[in-house]
């Protein structure tokens, strides 16, 4: 797959020219002195020089809020899924890792094609990141870059832009560019500086052992019962704003509704989160996990090791530091905690 | 869409089914007797659950009660415990309900195959085990003994009476019962299920304890089977958990990292009932 040089222009007319075309186009954009993805309205919209967006990308895939079944009462029940074509551009590495960690989770033992069909129909135009946010720490997670999941990975590079099309879909889209020259050797040279310095730059939490190191740390004795839960806890709302901005949160609840005529209704999906009080009770108001302490570290328990387990010893929580920006008792980083842990046990 | 999508099935898409008999069997917990439109059998294993929906209400996880060596369609028994349990209490004969499933392994029959076994169960915990009781009783030869203890909170509550006479009565397996109230129309034990326990001392030597009941029952059997070092690897427990998708995506059925609704509901007592929050 090739690797062109495009003047930012040339992209904006790219861009541009998708926003004419009759398929759905997000981008990131400013909202106050923040950025959220959004529908764009013109090329200027697009700012690829953002730091995070407030939530992450993981909406078009999983969104809010989403319908799986209609159905009238009594009759049949109908798969509702929607899977509109669309181009997402913008997303950071870390954001990425994390689309492909989710796509792993969707598509194993049940195949899930409402996220699927979602997945499949977004064309992803990835980004480097250009702004550090004040606390990213994908250097530490090794997410910092991203090699696969993108259609286009676009990096920065002053007056241009260098575009490396990682699929057919891909080299379509870079294809339509008026001009685009193929990428130098040097160029990819200074590619390679710009992730070089990434991976130092968007670091702003360090973590203390390798990623691959914390199903290990996890798995020691000492640490279930570690006083750390219990202090961190302790300032715990059980607000949900940890798992809600959280790229890797994927738990959800389902609810049916009924419509007016009471005749119809539907069945959706939402957003769930296992710091929530009532995430783990049974009938009998018997709660599994009624402690704040024990839904704060199942959470980290689920980032470090039960969900890694399920891909490959991926940690699932890839530095974008959006949590730690949410929680408003600033307890939620995941780094501290992991930190916390290593200053008492050997790994 | 590409075409290896959309021909995949939809895993939250339930299927219709008909009510085909209804009984309530005492204040609380209906029986079900429930039949695909489809006219094909559910194919469970026994110990494994459905969920059954009903439109415009919900959806929810109900353990699958008879065996699956019984055809012509599959019965439940539903306590009536909140929105969609009240509402499957409405179903009448020839009303339609969803159907997803079976799911979770359930009884994992080949570790069961030739052994003694004891089942304690404990109120609605009888549903679940039910399915396998009748397994054995309909597959002799593929097992060793078969202990049944079954406690209940108060004599109006029991459930499957008739059934439970026949097992009282026949020579296939020793079925021992207890109320935890004394009551004018009950002569038999008084006192929780673990009273029965003693009673069947020999037994528990060398069998496989398969046990079912509320959470707040599994604390005081698995002391009382303390006593008699029966090894955790011999112990089975049927557990609950809040279950929303039963195909291991929603995240609420989790032990730790063990999802319920595909590995479980029945686990080694040696392999998680251990764990911390499993019990
Ligand atoms: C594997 C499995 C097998 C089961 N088998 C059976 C069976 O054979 N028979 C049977 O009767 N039941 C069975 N159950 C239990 C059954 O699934 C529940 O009783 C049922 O889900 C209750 O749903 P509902 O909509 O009727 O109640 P809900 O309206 O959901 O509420 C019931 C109760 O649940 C608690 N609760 C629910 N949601 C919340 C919340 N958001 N916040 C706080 N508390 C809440 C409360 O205590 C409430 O009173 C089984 C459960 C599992 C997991
Ligand atoms: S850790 Fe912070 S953001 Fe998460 S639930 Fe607790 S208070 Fe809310
Ligand atoms: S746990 Fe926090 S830092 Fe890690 S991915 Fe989730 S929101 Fe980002
Ligand atoms: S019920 Fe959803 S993961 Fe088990």
């Amino acid at each position: 797959m090739s690797i062109k040089k495009l003047k930012k222009d040339v992209f904006n007319d790219l861009v541009a020219a998708l926003i004419d075309s009759d398929q759905r186009v997000v981008g990131v954009k400013a909202k106050g002195d923040r950025f959220a993805f959004g529908d764009l309205e013109s090329a200027d919209e697009l700012r690829l020089d953002y730091d995070v967006t407030l939530l992450p990308p993981k909406k078009f895939m999983l969104p809010q809020m989403e319908t799986l079944l209609k159905y009238e009462v009594g009759g049949e029940y109908k798969s509702a899924g929607e899977a509109p074509k669309m181009t997402l551009i913008g997303v950071h590495p870390y954001d990425l890792v994390a689309i492909n960690q989710m796509d792993e989770i969707f598509a194993q033992d049940e195949y899930d094609k409402y996220y699927m069909n979602r997945r499949n129909n977004i064309t992803i135009i990835a980004c480097d990141v250009v702004t550090p946010s004040k606390n990213v720490f994908a250097g530490s997670m090794g997410t910092a870059t991203v090699d696969k999941g993108y259609d286009v990975l676009l990096t920065d590079m002053g007056d241009s832009y260098l575009a490396e099309a990682a699929t057919d879909k891909g080299e379509e889209l870079l294809a339509k560019a008026a001009q685009a020259d193929d990428a130098s050797p040097q160029d990819i040279e200074a590619r390679s500086k710009v992730w070089q310095e990434n991976k130092e730059k968007l670091n702003k939490h360090k973590l203390n052992c390798e990623p691959g190191d914390i199903p290990k740390l996890l798995d020691k004795e000492e640490v279930y019962d570690h006083p750390v839960w219990e202090e961190k806890a302790s300032m715990c709302y059980s607000c949900g704003s940890c798992t809600s901005v959280c790229p890797t949160c994927y738990c959800f609840d389902v609810q049916d509704d009924v419509e007016w005529n009471l005749k119809e209704g539907k069945r959706w999906r939402a957003w769930d989160g296992c710091v929530l009080e009532n995430f783990a009770t049974v009938t009998g108001e018997h709660n599994f996990r009624k402690q704040r302490a024990q839904r704060f570290r199942h959470r980290i328990f689920r980032k470090g090791k039960y969900v890694p387990s399920k891909i490959g010893g991926q940690i699932a929580c890839v530095g974008c530091g959006r949590c730690v920006t949410a929680c408003t008792t600033d307890i939620a980083n995941p780094v501290d905690i992991y930190n916390r842990l290593l200053e008492d046990v050997k790994i | 869409m590409c075409d290896c999508c959309s021909s995949k099935k939809d895993i939250y898409l339930p299927e219709l089914a008909t009510v085909k008999k209804r009984k309530l069997m005492n204040g609380t917990e209906l029986y079900l007797l429930i039949q695909l439109d489809s006219g094909e059998e559910l194919g469970h294993k026994p110990g494994q659950f459905v969920e059954v929906s009903i439109a415009g209400i919900g959806e929810c996880p109900i353990s699958i009660s008879s065996s699956p060596t019984q055809k012509g369609g599959f019965e439940l028994v539903v306590r009536n415990a909140g929105s969609v349990t009240k509402a499957i209490h409405k179903l009448k004969v020839g009303d339609k309900v969803g159907i997803r499933g079976p799911f979770g392994e359930g009884y994992h029959i080949d570790q069961l195959k030739n052994r003694n076994l004891i089942c304690i169960c404990g109120g609605l915990g009888l549903a679940p085990q039910r399915s396998l009781i009748n397994y054995i009783l309909d597959n002799p030869s593929d097992f060793g003994t078969l202990t049944v203890l079954l406690g209940t909170k108060c004599y109006p509550q029991r459930f499957f009476r008739e059934e439970l006479a026949k097992w009282a009565e026949g020579d296939d397996m020793t079925f021992k019962e207890t109320v935890d109230e004394e009551h004018d129309c009950w002569t038999g034990n008084v006192g929780v299920v673990t009273t029965l326990i003693p009673k069947v001392e020999s037994h528990l030597k060398d069998s496989a304890v398969l046990v079912c009941g509320p959470p707040v029952m599994y604390k005081f059997v698995l002391m009382a089977l303390e006593e008699y070092d029966i090894p955790h690897d011999d112990i089975y427990v049927n557990l609950e958990r809040r279950m929303k998708c039963g195909v291991g995506k929603c995240g609420h059925c989790q032990i730790n990292g063990e999802y319920v609704c595909q590995s479980g509901p029945v686990y080694r007592y040696s392999e998680i009932g251990a764990m911390p929050e499993a019990i």
